[in-house]
């Protein structure tokens, strides 16, 4: 017998209703508990903060301009010469190039998800939904880009279109969805086995409407988790192609590209390496310890 | 005749002499590899028509010389004519493509007359001494460490050695490389006045080769470590385990022979994406530590548009990396004999 | 005079969770005799397997012996340092575990991990061993043992996993085989053969066996005698035939009540016994059955009863005790307790002390 359409509906209505309260409420209260997550996130609130404010912070005179040269004073350590974190090797002030470096490095980790969302999301909910062959080959698609070597493939799209910073983003959005399609379509198989989907589907109604409200709030959370760890991926690869000097072009300051200057000056001026370094390593550690914990929190299993 | 009701048995129409390959065990590894190695070419053909086709998408040809004189027509047609870039795209590809299987790479671009090939072969062993030396250096030390962590669990070891692992995972190849650099080649001359120091550069057999394995091969043990041990903690809890000891063995057995057997078969299938990793992470530990392998080669030539180069080698690796794969496949089906090859 | 090769006396194991001390054994004693078999009954978390399991000193974290002796052959097992526990393991007493497939390294050949059961002990050497083991998957009747030393443990039906952890169980020609549940993973088919093997084992090797289950049918088939948990406590004991026939705990008597008796009328619907286990972190005060028991009084809610003896080799832990129960009181149990469909129907929590037995 089947069930009317309204009826199906608004059983997937409370299923997904019910799941979906009981998930955040608990979801948040896991990761409050969790304080190395806690502390990542108040981190990355402090860096997007930094991000924001900082050409404000220039405007004001708090801090140098990241651009401004001084010949004078080239390669000073810390402290000296009124600069907090020293000089690069032009004179522009570390601290200031600091910051503003962070603009780009947070912008590229954060917005190639946004590119990287609806690839991953159309793709794994074609496969899922469609299955057989179209599954079949898109998965032997997925299989071949994921045989990519990441970087290699984003050094060679940067060098045949230029680093402009759509090419970088686009490169970086393009090596790092293979991830989220496979679990995208992995969340879809599982719905299209549950019962009311066949239900659905023997009383004529389109399933793909139920699949896709009940996808979201299931598979939200391993969305966000896949999400959030690919941010420090793409950070890393942005700070990568920056070293190696194919990435956004100076004058603007880049964490990878001071990495690379300050590689240069080793000798003569160690910690101008150190600061942008250790800033690029803390900002992975610190979305590292986020997705950590959200995949802590939003983890099914673990509820009571 | 008699008719025999319900469906024939598998393979029952196949001719005899294939179908008693399958029976044994060894008949049906012989038949998946070859059938793995058959899903690999389409995947490297892709690759190779991938960065061709990319390659061949760049604005300009490659004989445009920014800031420096610009070439007459006749050269540049004498250039192409000799680089074969006259012929039609689809003809080039497919001249490409027998190239590659004969292992000729074209010309190129960069340095005048030398084959692509030879400038692989010369960069080769480099890349492949200091990958070789950090993988080495990767298994025991990325599985002993994710074993002790779960063996000791909760205890001031496991805490330290995990904390490692996360703190070493978030630091990209050049960073870890740089800092390396700063520590053990500038802090170090600095302070003892120029006697210890480890050489931040060039290759050679002996303490230039500590940081760039180490910086290296830093990544992947953090990854095996947690990997491991996560594993290990997992196959612990099992109940076999308890059957193991209840057997009265010493606990040597217990971890080597029941524990490890189990725990480690995961790992084993991230040795492959690891080998893909230490390919890929040549490229940066060589540029900052100037070896002169294939990765700075790599560099160098995404520096100077050399496009034959820039193919070769990423075709290269990606072939390498799909050979490392397949073998730890392969590997896999001897490791877990639950695996089921047909 | 049967000699005893088992005496447990007062042993007390807590599991030290972050919810609090869990009480699992909570002063059990109990005594084996050679060649006898002894059951051990009770729901679910009782504690029996936790006792077993501290026989032979295999309590997983966070759990502890904290007090009590455990004498085999008058040695205590609980102060044994480590090697002699490893000697003492797989060699005077085994132990086999309710799920073989779980049970069973899934990697390594049964006919291996059969083997270094005996080479560990020393017992036998390599060469002996190999043959060792062909007898014995012989004795406990799997076919073609020569060909099936070399198979997987996935590759065995699941009776035949069971038996081969029968044969490493008995590899070492132990005084005392432990079986925790050695049937409940089984079909009801596989089950009978799997009793009929430990029945004929028991005669032919004089294997001492503690059987650990729920089911009280397997209980009558294979034991002597019988032993009743509840609440990590023992609360009834006896010869089986004599508890099957006047039990004394109400306990006791609302198991024996869960199992379909051919003699019974048809018409009897299998009862379960209402309430869950209690939290074993936190007890009820006085007699840990009383909020369950149907014949409860007062004195039960306050004051715990001691092990009495009831009859000839017979204790039970009880203010009560069934013979002193009237007929309307006993006819008022049995139609207030509630079927199992029924319960389900009303959602009520019951438990269900498992009436899957094949008789």
């Amino acid at each position: 017998m089947a069930l009317p359409a309204v009826a199906i509906d608004q059983m997937a209505d409370w299923e997904v209703a019910e799941k979906q309260i009981g998930l955040w409420t608990d979801a948040w209260q896991r990761f409050r508990r969790n304080r190395l997550a806690v502390l990542g996130a108040g981190l990355v609130i402090f860096l997007v903060l930094i991000a924001f404010l900082s050409p404000l912070l220039v405007h004001f005179g708090i801090i140098h301009d990241p651009l401004k040269q001084d010949v004078a004073n080239i390669e000073l350590g810390p402290g000296q010469a009124g600069f907090l974190l020293g000089s690069d090797q032009l004179g522009r002030d570390t601290l200031s190039r600091l910051m503003f470096g962070s603009r780009i490095s947070l912008s590229v980790g954060i917005l190639v998800q946004g590119i990287i969302l609806p690839i991953g999301l159309a793709i794994g909910l074609a496969a899922g939904y469609a299955g057989g062959r179209i599954d079949n080959i898109l998965m032997r698609f997925t299989d071949i880009w994921y045989a990519f070597p990441d970087l290699l493939f984003v050094l060679v799209v940067v060098s045949v279109f230029g680093p402009s910073l759509l090419t970088i983003f686009g490169a970086i959005a393009m090596v790092n969805w293979v991830g989220l399609a496979r679990l995208v379509r992995g969340q879809v198989l599982s719905i299209k086995e549950k019962e009311f989907i066949e239900a659905a589907r023997s009383s004529g109604s389109p399933p793909l409407k139920l699949i896709v409200k009940h996808l979201l709030p299931n598979s939200l959370g391993p969305i966000i988790v896949t999400l959030t760890f690919g941010i420090p991926q793409a950070i890393f690869l942005e700070a990568v192609l920056s070293f190696l000097g194919v990435g956004i072009q100076p004058p603007t300051a880049t964490w990878g590209q001071m990495v690379f200057d300050g590689y240069e000056a080793v000798y003569a001026n160690p910690t101008s390496v150190v600061f942008p370094a250790i800033a690029i390593g803390f900002t992975l550690l610190t979305f590292t310890f986020i997705g950590d914990g959200l995949r802590d929190a939003l983890d099914p299993r673990m509820r009571r | 005749m008699a008719v025999i009701a319900g469906r024939p048995k598998r393979g029952a129409l196949l001719p005899s002499r294939v179908a008693s390959l399958t029976d044994s065990r060894a008949g049906s590894l012989a038949i998946f590899i070859v059938k793995r190695i058959l899903w690999m070419l389409p995947v490297v053909f892709f690759v190779i028509l991938i960065t061709f086709t990319l390659m061949h998408l760049a604005p300009g040809s490659p004989w445009d010389k920014s800031g420096g004189r610009q070439l007459s027509q006749t050269v540049v047609n004498n250039l192409n004519i000799r680089y074969g870039l006259d012929k039609p795209v689809y003809e080039q590809f497919w001249l490409y493509l027998v190239n590659v299987v004969h292992f000729d790479f074209g010309l190129s671009y960069q340095y005048e007359g030398k084959t692509v090939t030879s400038l692989i072969a010369s960069g080769w062993p480099y890349t492949a001494t200091i990958g070789l030396l950090a993988f080495l250096l990767i298994v025991p030390v990325g599985i002993g460490l994710g074993v002790l962590a779960a063996l000791r669990q909760n205890s001031r070891i496991d805490y330290i050695t995990m904390g490692f692992a996360t703190f070493a995972a978030s630091f990209p190849n050049f960073v870890v490389g740089a800092l390396m650099v700063v520590a053990f080649s500038v802090l170090t001359y600095k302070a003892t006045g120029g006697n210890f120091f480890l050489p931040a550069a060039g290759f050679a057999l002996d303490d230039h080769l500590v940081m760039p394995v180490i910086t290296l091969a830093l990544l992947p043990i953090a990854y095996t470590a947690r990997l491991t041990r996560a594993s290990t903690l997992d196959t612990i809890r099992q109940d076999f385990v308890r059957t193991a000891w209840a057997k009265g063995l010493s606990e040597r057995l217990v971890v080597v022979r029941h524990i490890l057997k189990n725990s480690l078969i995961p790992v084993v299938t991230t040795l492959g994406p690891t080998f893909a990793f230490l390919v890929t992470g040549s490229v940066i530990v060589e540029t900052v530590f100037s070896i002169p392998g294939i990765g700075r080669a790599f560099v160098v030539a995404i520096e100077s548009r050399d496009y034959p180069m820039i193919l070769g080698t990423t075709v290269l690796f990606s072939v390498i990396i799909a050979v490392a794969n397949l073998v730890v496949d392969v590997a896999y089906v001897f490791i877990d004999p639950r695996v089921r090859l047909t | 005079m049967a000699q005893t090769l088992l005496q447990v006396e007062d042993l007390h194991t807590q599991f030290f969770t972050s919810r609090g001390v869990v009480r699992a054994v909570d002063g059990v004693s109990l005594h084996i005799d050679a060649g006898e078999t002894l059951g051990v009954v009770g729901e679910s978390g009782c504690g029996k397997t936790i006792t077993a399991l501290s026989i032979l000193r295999l309590v997983p974290d966070p759990g502890k012996i904290i007090s009590g002796r455990i004498l085999f052959r008058g040695e205590d097992v609980a102060k044994m340092d480590d090697e002699e526990v490893k000697d003492f393991r797989g060699n005077d007493v085994s132990m086999i575990f309710q799920d073989p497939m779980t049970s069973l390294n899934p990697v390594t050949k049964i006919g291996f991990q059969i083997e270094e059961a005996m080479t560990a002990h020393k017992r036998f050497s390599a060469q002996q061993a190999k043959t060792r083991v062909v007898e014995l998957l012989k004795r406990v009747r799997v076919p073609a043992p020569e060909r099936r030393v070399n198979d997987y443990p996935h590759q065995f039906s699941g009776g035949m996993r069971q038996r081969a952890m029968i044969a490493m169980g008995l590899a070492n020609e132990p005084a005392l085989l432990i079986a925790d549940e050695p049937t409940t993973a089984l079909d009801v088919t596989v089950q009978a053969q799997i009793i009929e093997l430990m029945k004929s084992l028991n005669q032919e090797l004089g294997t001492a066996m503690m059987l650990i289950t729920h089911n009280m049918a397997l209980v009558a088939s294979l034991c002597q005698r019988v032993i009743v948990m509840y609440a990590g406590r023992v609360v009834e004991e006896g010869p089986v035939e004599q508890i099957f026939k006047s039990p004394q705990h109400p306990y006791t008597w609302s198991l024996l009540r869960s199992v379909p008796r051919v003699d019974e009328a048809r018409k009897d619907r299998l009862v379960s016994i209402k309430g869950l286990p209690p939290d074993l972190s936190n007890p009820p005060p006085g007699c840990k059955f009383h909020p369950r028991c149907p014949f409860v009084i007062e004195r039960c809610k306050v004051e715990e009863p001691p092990l009495g003896e009831v009859d000839v080799n017979q204790v039970a832990r009880c203010w009560v005790l069934m013979r002193n129960v009237n007929e309307q009181d006993i006819a008022a149990a049995k139609s207030s307790a509630i079927s199992v469909d029924a319960a389900q129907k009303l959602k009520t929590p019951v438990a269900d002390v498992g009436g899957d037995a094949s008789i």
